[in-house]
């Protein structure tokens, strides 16, 4: 994909940014407990049950060369999986939000904290969950694998998706509804199209960081469970387990060509043909290319076969789906008084039992000393975090903007910069790990860059595009003045990049957390490295089937990522698009 | 009994009022007891200045949106969604960007449900119409504005409707294409060739009306009422040079700018009264610009607002407002059609930059409540400080959030080039400070 579309792109607005207000405000509160007590409501299931988790029967992964290709492909069929449920839980969740106010005041809230809510936590309870009601089957696993990159993917794009609902241009609206669009062929024709290209780009960067989760959920272990299904994360782990470098390094060639694979035949055709979609009047100045879509477009067979689909489509779309827009009134969202006054009492009522639930479940299994404990470590992994996205801006901020000023260079980074973030950081992460154990180095310092391997490049990829899409005449006035080092950097290129760093930045600081589940724990062999931090005490806590302490380490790590999140990104996000927006 | 069945009323407005609601705390009243009948065969302008609540009248006949009271009837029935019977032009084109020409226009049979082989040939046959033949599988930004402004038309005459509505459809296109495809229109109407019964076009282009329409309505603002109905009686087609029709648009004019009838000079400007007066936003370069010309030869400080206007290359809806704005600062005085210079009009105009500036803070804080209200509290106050919130939230009691945002940055625009109060962005806090 090319740099000016990466640079449009990447202006859309982050989750949860655009909106107003700094304070959580009630909904926040009321979505807050609810998620804590479906945790709990989860583990407490769980735990209920007696039985110990059927063991699963599966075919031992070996590491076997030949196997590979195998692995990788079902790795990847586990991905399209959950990319297909997130699309379709975007279109439904997502339409219900921007049709429904009732249903907007909860789902909202609700996307915006699932997706601080560090994911990989979710692995413990789903697993759990899916092998009973499967049991000993391997489609429990494999719905537990596929459900926990869902739950990475989803939120984001659901968001995209609901953000352009609500966007949509007025004139646009009233074409609609003055043709008298069935709300069916409204979706297809207008609704979809519209919020395409910010949703693909969501999606893509949903599949980045779904190649992390998927490696994880392949080979995982609660209590005393251990399942590993057929893929490239099983085939690391017990090369992680037999100390194979040789096995780690086509698990990593392997993943490369599966990232480079689906970026060249899946995505860029789809970036190529979503071009269309874009909301400008204007004629295009470069288009994205790709060859696969050329090639596909110039191929009779190929286009024969498309035609027939999109037919079958078109025909799908003219379905008069019987409730149409001539029925109903008038688009309205207001509602009447009295609803909302009973909506929010039902809110009022469960949100007061909810809290309850958590509250009796965690003092029954916790006291005050658990809380702090996992306070006091979530400052260490905080302080992590900070020093790490500090450190890695100060590194590929200077360099984003180097390159992203010289086109050529630009050209060839910006693809390099995107495939690094899609690759998955923690199948990289035994050779770091191999290192810190042969020099003998101090876990609590080297364990912590894994957090950032994988989310640096957002601000490199972020930067490089906003660096590109700095205005040639504000540059030439600079150089006209001539104006200094320290002032260039101060007055004219950082507020220029400002709003694409703030958006690589949130991004790489939201992975990072989540990273640090995985990376704060390392194995190599039977040597264990461990880094003091929450995400370690998640990590060790779900190893030890103890889901009090998951449970906790989950909540208090969601309250550190959603206050850093209103208390910095939102603040500075609203800043660079106040001040600093060049278009 | 004959006269009814003869000019059937295709459309049908009654007693319609419109208000927009803001949150229960005041209603802004956008249209007042429009009463209006289209017949058949007749091209009627519903003429008037940006929010005279005319684009709003033109939804509701369209049923995009309900009135608050009274109603519109098609062909005799009350209309209460989007009618089928009326197809509309939109300014701004509203083409989807993600379909071809051709998707484009066949875009209203196919919400119809009609099979794709008549769609397909219908579709042909409007394009081929509209002189777009050649386009059908281009992509809306491939076209200039004229020709989107063709794709608009042709989606909205395949559906076959009695009326169609057009809603400033050449505004947003350059003068020369306007012409071009106004021309065009005309000439499909006058030979028939169009499937539809009558036209119904909102614009603010006095010559624009004059040329096209059989009828002209023409409306006030704050709240929008029918001022005049003119018959245009001009044999088609139309000379914009002839005597006559100049007379007319001089005519338009000269309503346009007559004072409301029952209140003093000053009030009825600006909608509202007093602080809650809503403001355009005018840029005192313009201010003092139009008093330059006015000031100069031929004027002389008295002139006619039409060929004002066309040497100047503004429209209505530009020059207007900067007319108003000289008016309620007492440098102008607006009526029939005419702009005459005041005593202080023309000192500003002779003065320098500070003694310009000096003038013209003496009036805004005199004449313009608004300024001279914050003024006062900026007086007041021990620090001389104040937030703007302030103020918009009083704004915001007897406006809408737009409106108020709107009168506050005139008044902020004014203010700093007067040097009356200044205005710091980042804290959004009013001061008599000037920045050092």
């Amino acid at each position: 994909m090319n740099i000016r579309a990466v640079a449009g792109n990447a202006r859309a607005v982050p989750l949860g940014l655009g909106r107003r207000g700094l304070l959580p405000n009630f909904y926040d509160v009321v979505i807050f407990i609810f998620i804590a007590a479906a945790f709990v409501a989860l583990a407490h299931g769980v735990r209920e049950m007696e039985a110990p988790l059927a063991k699963l029967d599966l075919a031992p992964v070996t590491l076997d060369p030949a196997q590979l290709p195998e692995y990788a492909l079902r790795t990847t069929v586990r991905m399209f999986a959950a990319i297909l449920c997130s699309l379709l839980f975007t279109f439904v969740v997502a339409t219900l939000a921007a049709k429904s106010r009732k249903a907007e005041l909860v789902i909202i809230p609700a996307l915006d904290i699932l997706q601080s809510v560090p994911v990989l936590g979710f692995l413990t309870f789903t697993v759990a969950f899916f092998m009973r009601v499967f049991p000993g089957s391997e489609l429990g696993a494999e719905c537990a694998a596929i459900f926990a990159i869902f739950t990475s993917q989803a939120w984001n794009m659901a968001f995209s998706f609901y953000q352009s609902l609500r966007t949509i241009p007025a004139d646009l609206d009233e074409v609609s509804r003055h043709f008298r669009q069935s709300w069916w062929l409204r979706f297809w024709r207008l609704e979809v199209p519209f919020a395409a290209p910010g949703l693909i780009w969501n999606t893509m960067m949903s599949m980045s960081g779904g190649w992390f989760f998927v490696v994880a959920s392949e080979a995982i272990t609660v209590g005393d469970v251990t399942v590993k299904l057929p893929g490239i994360g099983s085939w690391l782990a017990l090369a992680i387990e037999r100390k194979d470098v040789r096995a780690v390094g086509l698990a990593v060639a392997a993943m490369g060509i599966v990232i480079l694979a689906y970026d060249q035949l899946v995505f860029r055709p789809i970036v190529a043909w979503a071009d269309k979609f874009r909301f400008e009047q204007t004629a295009a100045r470069d288009r994205p290319k790709s060859w696969v879509y050329d090639l596909v477009r110039r191929t009779r067979l190929v286009r024969v076969i498309f035609g027939a689909v999109s037919s079958i489509a078109a025909t799908l779309a003219l379905v008069r789906l019987r409730v149409s827009a001539r029925r109903r009134p008038p688009i309205s969202r207001q509602g009447s008084r009295a609803a909302d006054a009973l909506w929010l009492a039902v809110v009022l009522a469960a949100t007061a039992y909810a809290l309850w639930f958590v509250v009796a479940y965690v003092r029954t299994e916790l006291g005050i000393a658990d809380v702090l404990t996992a306070g006091g470590l979530g400052l260490l992994t905080l302080t992590r975090v900070v020093v790490l996205i500090a450190v890695a801006s100060a590194i590929w901020v200077p360099i984003g903007v180097w390159i992203g000023l010289r086109p050529w260079a630009a050209q060839r980074v910006q693809p390099v910069a995107q495939f690094l973030a899609a690759f998955p950081a923690n199948v990289l992460f035994p050779i770091a790990v191999a290192g810190i154990v042969s020099w003998r180095l101090d876990p609590n310092i080297w364990l912590s860059p894994l957090m950032v391997l994988g989310t640096q490049w957002y601000i490199l990829f972020n930067v490089i595009a906003g660096a590109s899409a700095f205005p040639t005449d504000l540059r030439e006035a600079s150089t006209i003045y001539r104006l200094r080092s320290a002032q260039w950097w101060r007055q004219v290129i950082l507020p220029g990049i400002f709003p694409y760093y703030v958006t690589g930045a949130l991004t790489a600081s939201g992975g990072s957390w989540n990273a640090s589940i995985v990376a704060e724990v390392a194995n190599w062999g039977d040597i264990k490295l461990k880094a003091a931090g929450l995400g370690a005490y998640i990590a060790d806590a779900t190893e030890a089937g103890d889901y009090p302490r998951v449970v906790l380490g989950i909540g208090v790590m969601s309250v550190f990522v959603v206050v850093v999140n209103r208390l910095l990104w939102r603040p500075l996000y609203r800043f660079a698009e106040r001040r600093c927006r060049l278009d | 009994m004959d006269a009814a069945t003869a000019t059937a009323a295709l459309v049908e407005i009654d007693h319609l009022s419109h208000v927009y609601r803001k949150g229960g705390a005041s209603d802004v009243p956008v249209l007042d007891d429009v009463n209006l009948t289209l017949k058949d065969n007749e091209i009627v302008a519903l003429l008037g200045r940006s929010g005279c609540g005319k684009s709003t009248l033109l939804r509701i006949v369209a049923g995009l949106m309900p009135a608050t009271s009274g109603g519109v009837a098609i062909e005799g029935q009350r209309v209460t969604a989007p009618a089928a019977q009326v197809a509309m032009v939109f300014q701004s084109f509203a083409l989807f960007p993600w379909l071809t020409v051709l998707e484009n226009v066949e875009i209203g049979l196919e919400a119809q449900g009609i099979a794709l082989d008549e769609r397909r040939q219908r579709a042909l046959a409007a394009i081929d119409l509209i002189g777009l033949d050649g386009y059908e599988s281009a992509y809306p930004k491939e076209l200039s504005g004229g020709m989107r402004q063709r794709v608009g038309l042709a989606r909205a005459l395949v559906v076959h409707p009695k009326v169609l509505l057009m809603d400033e459809p050449f505004s947003a296109l350059d003068v020369l294409t306007a012409e071009t495809l106004r021309t065009d229109l005309l000439d499909l109407w006058c030979e028939g060739r169009m499937p539809i019964r009558s036209i119904l076009m909102v614009t603010h282009n006095i010559e624009e009306a004059v040329l096209m329409c059989d009828r002209i309505l023409v409306f006030s603002s704050n709240p929008g009422r029918i001022l005049a109905e003119i018959k245009v009686d001009l044999p088609q087609p139309r000379n914009r040079l002839e005597p006559n029709f100049r007379a007319m648009v001089d005519d338009i004019y000269a309503r346009m700018t007559a004072r409301p009838s029952g209140k003093p000079g000053r009030e009825g400007l600006f909608p509202g009264t007093g602080i809650a007066m809503v403001l355009p936003r005018v840029s005192p370069n313009l201010l003092a610009g139009l008093m330059e010309v006015l000031a100069a030869e031929p004027y002389n400080g008295h002139a006619d607002l039409p060929p004002i206007a066309a040497s100047l290359h503004l429209e209505v809806d530009d020059l207007f407002p900067i007319a108003e704005t000289l008016q309620l600062l007492r440098f102008a005085e607006v009526e029939h059609g005419d702009i005459r210079m005041t005593d202080a009009g023309k000192r500003f105009a002779r003065a320098d930059l500070d003694d310009r500036k000096k003038l013209f803070a003496q009036h805004l804080v005199t004449y313009v409540p608004l300024a001279g209200h914050i003024k006062r509290v900026l007086d007041e106050r021990a620090g001389h400080h104040a937030p703007a919130s302030r103020f918009r939230d009083e704004l915001e009691d007897s406006m809408p959030e737009e409106s108020a945002d709107r009168t506050l940055r005139a008044v902020t625009s004014w203010a700093r080039y007067a040097e009356v109060f200044a205005y710091d962005e980042d804290s959004g806090v009013f001061s008599l400070e000037n920045p050092a």
